[in-house]
Order: structure tokens, then sequence, then C-alpha cells
């Protein structure tokens, strides 16, 4: 096996299989490999099969593979699930009472591992997690006072007996992986070990800190809630208002308060809990509050798939709120844009007044790649309210349809916030001539923040004929699939801005002869928002809404058929 | 008399001559004078419906947001600057009905607010249908054989919630009223003033001798720190007991209990992003 393994733990929910992702890929990271890991949950708290896949690669990556090199077995029926993701060079590793008969005709090669007795020698079965990571450790040729040091700062809080404990336990499962001799070799690279290890969830909340959040009210739902328990960690050292909303309506309504007396406030939610902000989101727009509104997709409709992915809600944020009223979304692809783009939605909503969404998903959400340190002296986070003085109005018409946003107690005006049509001072009117001004004022600062935009990124040839079309999560696989295919008539263009669209959009895409949309849902929304902006269509769509992120070997094979 | 709480011009009401807002709303002015209160310093957060429009009349800062709403954004403006006195303002429709969650979990938060509710038993804005606080067997435009529902009783639900000041008065007798919201004011903690009004247009049951005749004061014998008693009182139905019927002062404030405000007691407007500590966070992450 050489410079791209791919590992696979499948085991039930509450086995603790977190647990080992993140240590192994800290321990890897930490000695030179790159990784990138995303986990596939079924909606449960105990039981069912959950899978997590840990890339370790010479390469940066940021894919979902198909392919199962190593499978480590932690339950029964872990298997059945992943089995045509099997091959004869997968080797599975398990206690031999988890593997059903039927895969051990000799069609895979098995290792056997007394894993429950060697988790009751150390002190019982809750052991068993850290042995796979030894495991994994061994495997890999750690250094094993590297591990100790994790497995110690990981148990310390619990006491010495119980740190001990898992240090022996550490210790077993790294002597039975080395033992395996399993002949892996992937290069590594000593500039690996100065990255970072961020998951998308902590890349939206970090973004947020940078954006100068200090005001965040959610209510929980799968798989946005990350990002509020994050700030919730770190509210007092960072001074974040954090509140657990008693409905999605009653966070989007918070938020709008918080904005309005001077604090950077967003909310984070899913499709479901977005649908009920739908009004609340509609008054920001009216009253011109700034909001943030991280919205991160699962597979809908109703309830859906309440742990899985897709990207099905674009037309959902392109379209919420009832009337006519300007607004961003933007698509982080990679932790990197996860944490510039959250930082920027802060500042574009601020300086314009509107709502600004951050649309991922439970792919983006739950997966950790390793990234290079982030120079944050590129942000420049501003407060756009301004002092008032008496005679001010909140409403002022202005050439570019920004009116200067007051602070109560900052000068000496009143801030008068109406969710009726209204006139400059924002009292209630119903003059016709002045709605059609305050609608024109609103609408026309979409000119300002077209003129803004996030370009489009061309990842590949520059003389592309055939041009790949992706947007949010789609990014990783994307890139590695062209990479993978080195052709020269391919490119890859990367939205991370879907609304407005950046203004390379038409000239990038008349460029192509061959035009192909890849997005994890049915209807190709993206396709159409582009074909109804731009007039281009798309020879073909590649879509999928399984519940699964796309694979690299699917798109590469779905490219070269298309071709 | 124009006071600091009133426009150079006096803005057209879109009240029925009659109607029991006109006599909250002056009240409401006259107790900010008497408490001395700075206009810059108050918010008016308000609903949708004929009372929430109390808030367009008065000359201070105001959110005016959506219909159910006020409690969640006056919630987010205290939260985030303790220093504004806030009122979340609205009928009974709007506070007890469309922003009936939102209410029960204001009281839960203690978030430090004055929450007026003009309850007036009926849908005055949208011409006169059954509110929840309607009493069985009115009969409304779209309630044609008269409310069968059992009516929402905010007084108890609040004590129940322990909530930390629970009143009730009437605009007919602005001198209690003002009384009672200025106490309201002066209280530390959520603070519920429901306030029975009539509706002339559409409610020709509870007029305002209706209120007259159905209601009375508790007296000063009347023990309101009594959670059991206060809950007594909350469920007679005889006559309806107006004043302050609970009062619990011992539970801290939502700012109170918020970490953002552990180390800096500053409103989080003057507040700068430190940058450097971000990226420290990020790189020990
Ligand atoms: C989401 C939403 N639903 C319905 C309405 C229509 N609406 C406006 S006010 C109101 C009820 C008003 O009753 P109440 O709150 O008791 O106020 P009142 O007019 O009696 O003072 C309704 C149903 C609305 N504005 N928004
Ligand atoms: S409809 Fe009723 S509540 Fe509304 S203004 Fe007229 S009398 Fe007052
Ligand atoms: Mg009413």
């Amino acid at each position: 096996m050489k410079n791209d393994i791919s590992i696979v733990l499948s085991g039930e929910a509450g086995q603790g299989i977190r647990t080992v992702e993140l240590l192994i890929i800290r321990a890897l990271k930490n000695s030179g490999y790159n990784i990138f890991s995303t986990t596939e949950l079924m909606s449960r708290v105990r039981g069912g099969n959950n899978t997590t896949e840990i890339r370790v690669s010479n390469k940066s990556i940021q894919s979902f593979v198909d392919k199962i090199d190593i499978l480590i077995v932690l339950s029964r029926n872990a298997i059945y699930r992943i089995e045509n993701r099997l091959s004869e060079n997968t080797i599975i590793i398990g206690e031999n009472t988890f593997i059903e008969d039927k895969y051990k005709d000799g069609q895979y090669k098995i290792k056997d591992i007394p894993l429950s007795s060697l988790a009751k020698e150390v002190g019982g079965l809750i052991y068993s997690n850290v042995i796979i990571f030894g495991l994994l450790s061994g495997i890999f040729n750690i250094n094993l006072n590297l591990i100790k040091e994790y497995i110690s700062e990981q148990f310390s809080a619990k006491g010495v007996n119980i740190t001990e404990n898992n240090i022996n336990a550490v210790i077993k499962g790294y002597d039975y992986g080395k033992n395996l001799k399993l002949a892996i070799q992937v290069e590594k690279n000593e500039e690996i070990k100065k990255q970072i290890i961020l998951s998308g969830t902590e890349s939206v909340a970090i973004g947020a800190l940078a954006g100068g959040c200090n005001f965040i009210s959610a209510y929980p739902m799968s798989p946005s809630t990350g990002v509020i328990q994050f700030l919730a960690k770190h509210s007092e050292e960072f001074g974040v208002v954090v509140e657990q909303a008693e409905d999605e309506i009653s966070a989007i309504n918070m938020i709008q308060g918080a904005w309005y007396a001077g604090a950077r406030a967003m909310t984070t939610t899913s499709g479901g809990g977005f649908a009920l902000m739908q009004e609340g989101i509609s008054n920001a727009a009216m009253v011109e509050s700034p909001i943030v509104i991280h919205l991160a997709q699962r597979p809908a409709p109703s309830t859906g798939l309440p742990t899985k992915t897709e990207q099905a809600d674009l037309n959902l944020a392109l379209y919420t709120g009832h009337g006519e009223f300007p607004r961003i979304i933007f698509a982080p692809g990679n932790v990197e844009d996860g944490i510039f783009l959250t930082q920027k939605a802060f500042n574009l909503a601020d300086k314009y007044q509107i709502p600004v969404i951050v649309l991922t998903d439970q792919f983006f959400i739950d997966s950790y790649q390793s990234i290079k340190p982030i120079d944050f002296s590129m942000f420049k986070p501003k407060n756009y309210f301004i002092k008032t003085d008496k005679d001010y109005i909140r409403y002022k018409i202005t050439e570019d349809g920004i009116s200067p946003r007051g602070v109560p107690m900052y000068g000496k005006g009143y801030v008068r916030f109406d969710s009726h049509e209204h006139d400059e001072g924002g009292f209630i009117t119903e003059d016709p001539e002045i709605r059609e001004k305050m609608v024109d004022k609103r609408l026309r600062k979409m000119e300002s923040i077209s003129k803004e935009s996030i370009d489009a990124e061309i990842i590949g040839s520059k003389n592309y004929k055939t041009l790949i079309v992706g947007w949010g999560s789609t990014y990783g696989v994307i890139k590695e699939a062209v990479e993978v295919l080195k052709d020269d008539d391919i490119a890859f263009v990367y939205f991370k801005q879907v609304y407005p669209l950046p203004n390379n959009t038409q000239k990038i895409l008349e460029k192509a002869k061959n035009r192909i949309i890849v997005e994890n849902n049915a209807t190709s929304q993206f396709g159409q928002l582009i074909k109804s902006q731009t007039g281009l269509e798309f020879n073909k769509h590649i879509l999928k809404y399984n519940g699964m992120p796309f694979s690299l070997e699917e798109i590469i094979e779905k490219l070269k058929e298309k071709k | 008399m124009k006071t600091n709480f009133d426009f150079d011009q006096i803005p057209e009401t879109a009240w029925c001559p009659g109607c029991g807002n006109f006599a909250i709303l002056k009240v409401i002015k006259e107790a900010f004078v008497e408490l001395n209160i700075d206009p810059m310093k108050l918010v008016f957060s308000a609903g949708i419906g004929q009372a929430a429009k109390t808030s367009q009349y008065i000359n201070s800062n105001c959110f005016n947001g959506l219909h159910g709403r006020a409690l969640s954004v006056a919630t987010g403006i205290k939260a985030s600057n303790p220093e504004l006195i806030v009122i979340a303002e609205g009928g009974d429709g709007d506070m007890y009905g469309e922003g009936g969650n939102h209410f029960i979990h204001a009281i839960r938060r203690n978030i430090d607010i004055v929450n007026i509710v003009h309850n007036n038993m009926v849908y005055g804005l949208t011409l006169g249908q059954a509110s929840p606080t309607s009493r069985k067997g009115s009969k409304t435009t779209l309630q044609l054989d008269g409310v069968f529902l059992e009516p929402f009783n905010p007084i108890a639900v609040a004590i129940s919630l322990n909530a930390s000041f629970v009143a009730r008065a009437f605009s007919g007798d602005m001198k209690q009223l003002k009384g009672i919201l200025k106490e309201a004011v002066n209280h530390k903690g959520y603070a519920l003033v429901d306030v029975f009004h009539p509706c002339v247009s559409f409610n020709k049951i509870n007029t305002f001798k209706w209120f007259k005749d159905n209601t009375y004061y508790v007296d000063e014998s009347y023990d309101n720190t009594d959670k059991m008693a206060a809950l007594e009182k909350a469920f007679e139905t005889d006559k309806l007991p107006l004043g302050i019927i609970y009062k619990n002062g011992k539970n801290k404030t939502f700012s109170e209990n918020l970490k953002a405000y552990k180390n800096n007691k500053r409103p989080l407007y003057k507040r700068e992003v430190n940058l450097k500590k971000v990226e420290k966070l990020l790189l020990s992450n």
C-alpha cells in the first residue's frame, strides 16, 4: 500500500469512533502525513452503523473515496452497508465474531484482533476505541511517546487510574498494529507538522470570531449545531453572548435585536429551521438589519435524512423571505474558505445591512482537513454603525442605497427601526411615492454588492474545452478528480460565492465547449441559477442525492464517460 | 403638556376614538417622565397590532418588528446592551398567541425587561377575531357560535414559570396603571404588565363597564411574594384581581448569567475584535 491509504472505522453509535478519529488524525498529521477524514452517521445516539473514513496521503486531499484499504470492524453488522466498497486488497481488521462468515471465504484479507479480551485485560470494553487508536498508530509506525502524550492529555482530567489504563490500552493496540507488518508506505513531509487540523464546523465558528461575532442564538439542528457549541465553549474568553433559543423564529429575531443594539450576531441552522426563519429574514431586509445565517444543509424535504449530506437548499436561500430584497450567499468548499467567508459575511452584512447566508452541508461540516496557518492580518473586521447626531434619521435615501445605521446610546439621535414600509425617519407610511423610493433604495445596494463579488476560481488547465462547474463542498472531490485526470482540456471552476454570481462567471463559462455541472442535489439548482442569469446551459449534469457525498472514483468515472 | 417623549409634531394615531390604547400611551409617557428616564436609554420593541402601534407615538428608540416577535427582539437588545431600558409591547394576540412560545421562554430567561401587554381580549387590527384571552362564548366574525376554547391565563402561566414580576392593570384607572408601570420599570428582572383595555370597535362584551364590574384590586394585606397565594389569585374567576399579583426578585437576570459579561461589563457595541486571540485559538486547535 503506497501513498494514498483509506481507512474506514465501522461500528455503532456510542462506541467512541469520533475519539479515535480525532486522536489518529492528529497523530498522523504531527508525523508529517496529509490527512482528511469524514464521517457518515445514522441518525441515532446508540446502535445502528456509523462509518468514519480517514485518508492518509502524500498529497493534500479533501475528498471522500469509495475504496477501502483498511477496514476496522468494531461491531456486528458493520460490513454489509459498505460491502460494495471492499476489494481483494482490503484488509479487514476486527474481532472474529464481528466479521460475518460470508466475508471469510478468502476473498478478503482478514486479521483477527481479540479486541474485547484485550480491552477487558486493561479494564473493560470501554477501552476498545483507544486500543484501535493504538493499533492504527502501530500500523503507521507513529512515535509511541507522541501517542502516550495525546492519551495523557485526553484523559488527565479523569484521574491517574483511567489515564494509566488508557496508556496500557494504547500500547496493546500499538504492539498489535506493528506486528501486523502491513508494509505501508506514505511519504512524509516535515512541513505538514506545522499545519492545523480543522473541521468545517470549526472553520465557520472561527471565521465568525474573526468577523467579530459576539452574539449567537440558535436552536439545535443537525448538522448545524456544532457552531454554537464551539462558541459556547469560548463564550467567556471572547465575550460572546450565546443563547439556545426556544425556536428558530426566536433566534432570527433575537439576532436582529442584537445587531440593533450594536452587537455582531449570527445564527446557525439547517433547512427546516431556516424555513422557519423566513419571515424573520424578510424582516431584516425591511428594517435593514445586518444578519449572518449559517445554513448547514441536509437532505430534505421535511425531516429528510438528518445526518446525511445534500446541496438542495440553494433555492431556499436564494428565494427565502417574502418580498424583494438583496442578499449574499457564500458556499465554502474548504475550511480556509469556511473561515474567510464567514468572517467576510459579518463585514458585508454590516456594510450593506442585509442578510448574508453561509451555505454549507453535512459533508463539509463533519469533515476534517489539515491546513496551513492563516494570516489573520488580512482580515479587517469593522463596525459600520455611526455616531448619531440629534437630527439622525434611520432610512436616509442615499445614492448607493445604504442609510447610515445608528445604535441606541451612541450619539444623540434616536434609532427607529420599522417593519412596515416607512419614510426616511422610520415612521409608517403608505405613500406610494415613498414606497417606490424605499424599494429602489433597498434594491440599489445590489449594485455595489455585485461589484465586490468574490470571483469564481479556475483549477486545472487554462486552455480548457471541458469545464466542470461546482460550488461549496464538492470542491475537494472535483479538484482531486481533475488532478488525477491530468487532462489539458479539462478545468474545474469553483464557486464560493453563489449569489450574486461572480462577475467573471459569464466569461469563464462561455469559453468552454462542454460544460458539466456537478451538484449534490436532484434538480441542479445552481445550474438553473446560472442559466437564468447568463443564458448559458450545461451539456451534462452529474447529480447525486442519495444522502452521500460524491466519491473520487465516481466523479472520475463520470467525467470520463461524459467528456 | 409636551414631554420628552412627545414628538414636535403630534403624529396622527390610528386608533378609534374611545379606545383604551390612548390611556395606556398617555400613562406610559407620564410614568417615564416621573421616573426621570432619559429617552436616549429607552427602547421599545413592539410587535404588530393596534397595541403594538404605541411605539410609533413615543419619541425614543424603537424596533417595531414582526407580529409576535417583540420579546425575542427585546431579548437580543437587552443582552447586547444591559444599560438600555427595554420595553416589549404588544397586544394579547401578539404576545400570547403568535408569540406564545417566546412569552414562556422570556420569563424562563428572566430577561430584565418590561413586557406590556394590551389585553383587549380580541384581535383589533385584523377586525375582530377571537384572541387567546377571549372569554368563552364570545361571538366574533370568525367564531360565529362563540369561542369554546379555554381562555389563556397569562397571570397563572407567568407565576407558574416563577416570573419575577407579574401584574395586571386596567386602562380605565390611569393612576393605578401608572403606579404599577413605574414599579415594573424599577424592578430588576422580567416584569409582565397585562393591561385590560376595552376595544370599542370589536369587543362588545368586554366593555369599559364590564372591566369595571368584573375586576377588583388586591388589598394591602395581600402578600405578593407568596407564590401559592398568587396562583390562587390568578385562578379567581368571579372577579379578576388587579395589582401586583406576584413578585420574586431573587433570581439572577439573563444578562447577569451571561459569561460574555463576566470579565467585561461593556455593552457589545463598545467592544473590538482581538484578531490575535482568534489566530491563537486557531493555532491551538
Ligand atoms: C405572521 C403574521 N400573521 C398575522 C398577522 C396579522 N395580524 C396583525 S395584528 C394581528 C392580531 C392583533 O391582535 P392583538 O395582538 O391582540 O392586537 P390588537 O390589535 O388587538 O391590539 C394579526 C393576526 C401578521 N401581521 N403577521
Ligand atoms: S379596533 Fe379596538 S383596539 Fe383597535 S383602536 Fe379601535 S378600539 Fe382600539
Ligand atoms: Mg388584542
